[in-house]
């Protein structure tokens, strides 16, 4: 009998060849140094190393939610063949247990010991009041939550404190260490280097950065097992749990729509500016009426078709999970062709340029192929816009998975998802009081996101574009 | 000029065709009228004598390209290609999936659309265009730099926030305007006003940080030496000088929405309840009635291209030296 049996997702699969792509980019960097050398320059400012650790941070949380599999079932009766539980779960999951398992039973504000709504509750007597019930796990350690919670709210929070000021510390201790042996001096000079910012790389934002992440990690650790920091949803779950795994969706969305699209627009782009002629007539028309067709019908139009495709066609999922993965990618292979006329262009531009310089002249002349000429010498001249307008895309991609959900042609509703989080709590709206955490939740997650890939974006931009420099 | 009109209205032919082919290829290929005819009908629990009803209620029985049954003309007339795609050209939009006059219902809808969507884009490009200035005329100093912090952290919120805390903080703690609604005339101001500044604030972070990189980008040009050579002082040199030279670039990303502005905004108009184009839209994709997210497809591409047209003209009107030929 197996512990688990794992779930290969279409979204999962193609998340980890982008990051077999992305480690093969990086080891090709690390032996040029004229790849290695715009990295050098972001790596450099403030902004591009804090947004850097901010973005790592989200990608680790989704790249350990893509690994999926089903446990299996409670054994019946001997020898009989072992089922596996419908439901997916992910290490990301198993890794939060608490948060995942503690289900109250509808809306509970952030912190909350008691539900939100009032309940009809049969007191030890026999006698019925009307009042709001304690809940199952928020809070349920105290006993008598309005006098005892600040107090220990208080010492929860000094806790997580002291646990993220011990990891800081330790990881400062180890950057001390690393950095004395790279550079050959004493762990000593390396601390002052680091201290007074004399090294190139702003190690202080870099440490703050960290510091404020373990410290926010840590205080979610600490209070989660107690509380639920971002209160609960109209089924009970927990909304902070709900907004970690919407990180993957937003990942999923920003990287591979950019994944799917990225074969036609270097593609095409390449041979419209190279062939030229009719090829380049043809492969213009087609991307001014693909582009003529405004975004966000093209869009809805094809999730339209997809919807009704997958609703005759219910057979061929098997669980409710590889349904809404099926959705999820078609979404980016849709948001794929409406976005990739933009890359085409800009790539049509820039080979127009590129092919008309004397090393391309000196290859034609010398009889190398087209093959060859676009492989090896205008592939590698093109390759800064690819990578300036994948990191453009990313955060446009991300809020445009909210709007897509609001509108109802974006992810699955049973995905959790920023927009669907979003989507839900707007009608809640009319409450008194109202039920504000889902969306304080959703705000904070993507605007955090959000901010850092555009700060990385705008340093990735200075660092690779010939023209800012 | 004329001539070159025509012509790009010539080329607008054949992109206008392939926008056709592929919506009818989208809506009627991939997804047969079957499929549309179970999906309204619910998909279980459906006879096929039900099916062949609902399409032929709406004309979706024809063959679908090529009608071999039918006699001369008749053959390419008398099919779901002709009667539904052809037609549009001649903005003949027929009838939605539960029988309204699409033609009708985008005549009366594109008003409120237009009250909404026309301030927001007048009032939008001046705030930006002045926010720019600002940030250009203290560059490089502490002004500058925080606000272009202030623009990417504006650019970071999505735009459904911005209308639910505008919402939340207006209407429902404020009480200045009412939450949605729409009402005719005069009437109409007071619903207006905040899906109005709500679309301008929403849009200050990425067009304030634009038109800052268009004036940046003017000013390190060497006529912008010249003129403070000569001693003309800097207001005068940035709006004299710089923002005339900048029209171009300003032009290119503004005129050529201006057509579309016909068809709102889906998610403003959804949120404040503006019975417009915008809401149309959505209330067709939440209903699934594929005539109308159809036609509006074909609308859209149409203004686009309207807007692209109006662009190249408008050059011509800020750049004497720009002839269409």
């Amino acid at each position: 009998m197996m512990l688990f049996k794992p779930v290969f997702l279409w979204t999962d699969m193609l998340l980890w060849l982008l990051l077999a792509g992305v480690a093969f980019y990086v080891w090709r960097v690390r032996l040029h140094e004229h790849l290695r050398e715009p990295w050098r320059r972001l790596l450099r400012s403030r902004s591009g190393v804090a947004s850097a650790v901010v973005l790592l941070a989200f990608v680790a949380v989704g790249v350990l939610d893509s690994l999926h599999f089903r446990l299996p079932l409670e054994k019946q009766g001997n020898g009989a063949e072992t089922h596996y539980s419908p439901e997916v779960l992910s290490v990301f999951d198993l890794m939060v247990g608490p948060l995942r398992k503690q289900v109250e039973k509808t809306y509970s504000a952030p912190f909350a010991s008691q539900l939100y709504t009032k309940e009809t509750i049969e007191l030890p007597g026999g006698k019925q009041v009307r009042d709001y019930p304690r809940l199952k796990f928020g809070g349920a350690h105290l006993r008598e939550p309005a006098r005892e919670q600040a107090g220990d709210v208080a010492v929860t929070a000094l806790q997580g404190g002291v646990y993220a000021l011990a990891l800081c510390g330790g990881l400062t201790f180890m950057l001390a260490l690393w950095l004395a042996r790279r550079r050959s001096i004493s762990p000593g000079a390396a601390w002052t280097m680091i201290r007074h910012g004399r090294d190139e790389i702003p190690w202080r934002t870099f440490l703050s950065t960290v510091g404020l992440l373990a410290l926010f990690v840590c205080l979610a650790t600490a209070f989660s097992a107690k509380y639920h920091i971002f209160g609960t949803d109209t089924v009970g779950q927990d909304v902070f749990y709900l907004a970690l795994k919407s990180i993957r969706t937003g990942l999923m969305i920003g990287t591979l729509t950019t994944l799917v699209m990225l074969p036609f627009a270097l593609l095409l782009g390449i041979m419209a500016g190279y062939f030229r002629g009719w090829v380049d007539d043809v492969i213009q028309y087609t991307y001014t009426t693909l582009s003529s067709i405004p975004g966000v019908l093209l869009i809805a139009a094809a999730v339209l078709i997809l919807q009704v495709y997958m609703d005759s066609n219910q057979e061929l999922f098997d669980t409710v999970a590889a349904r809404a993965d099926i959705r999820l990618l078609f979404l980016c292979v849709i948001l794929g062709i409406t976005s990739w006329t933009g890359l085409c262009r800009l790539l049509r531009g820039e080979t127009l340029k590129v092919r008309e310089m004397e090393f391309i002249q000196a290859a034609t002349a010398f009889g190398v192929g087209h093959f060859r000429i676009i492989a090896r010498h205008i592939l590698p001249n093109v390759m800064h816009i690819v990578l300036i307008s994948i990191v453009l895309d990313f955060s446009a991609l991300v809020l445009a998975e909210a709007v897509l959900s609001y509108v109802g042609v974006g992810v699955d509703p049973s995905m959790q998802s920023w927009g669907n989080m979003i989507n839900g709590a707007r009608l809640e709206m009319a409450r008194e009081p109202m039920v504000w955490w889902s969306l304080l939740a959703a705000f904070v997650f993507m605007f955090v996101l959000v901010l850092s890939a555009n700060l990385f974006s705008d340093r990735v931009r200075d660092a690779f574009d010939p023209r800012v420099r | 000029m004329i001539n070159y009109i025509i012509r790009r209205i010539l080329y607008a032919i054949p992109i206008l065709i392939g926008v056709n082919l592929l919506t009818f290829a989208l809506f009627f290929v991939v997804n047969t009228p079957d499929n549309m005819a179970r999906i309204h009908l619910g998909v279980k629990h459906v006879t096929p004598e039900a099916i062949m009803k609902w399409k032929h209620e709406r004309g979706y029985d024809k063959p679908l390209m090529w009608n071999s049954a039918a006699q001369g003309a008749k053959q390419a007339s008398d099919t779901i290609f002709f009667e539904k795609s052809v037609g549009m050209f001649a903005f003949d939009f027929g009838r939605s999936d539960e029988g309204r006059d699409i033609a009708h219902d985008i005549k009366t809808r594109m008003w409120p659309s237009l009250a909404i969507a026309l301030p927001v884009f007048m009032v939008g490009l001046a705030v930006n265009i002045t926010f720019a200035m600002l940030m250009a005329f203290f560059r490089a100093t502490y002004i500058d730099l925080s606000g272009v912090v202030l623009c990417v952290a504006m650019m970071s919120v999505s735009g459904l926030f911005y209308i639910i805390g505008g919402q939340y903080l207006v209407s429902k703690l404020l009480h200045l305007t009412p939450i949605s609604g729409f009402d005719a005339g005069s009437n109409a101001l007071k619903f207006i006003i905040l899906p109005v500044v709500i679309g301008v604030i929403g849009g200050i972070g990425s067009g304030a940080r634009w038109y800052r990189t268009i004036f940046l980008e003017e000013t390190s040009r060497d006529y912008v030496r010249t003129a403070r050579a000569k001693g003309l002082s800097e207001l005068s040199v940035l709006f004299g000088h710089v923002l005339k030279n900048a029209m171009i670039p300003i032009l290119t990303g503004a005129v050529v929405v201006i057509p579309l502005l016909f068809m709102g905004s889906l998610i403003s108009e959804s949120f404040f309840g503006i019975p417009g184009l915008g809401s149309y839209t959505i209330d067709a994709i939440n209903a699934q009635d594929f005539a109308v997210v159809r036609a509006m497809v074909f609308l859209g591409s149409v203004l686009y291209i309207v807007g692209l047209i109006l662009t190249d003209i408008s050059y011509t009107l800020v750049d004497p030296r720009i002839r269409l030929e």
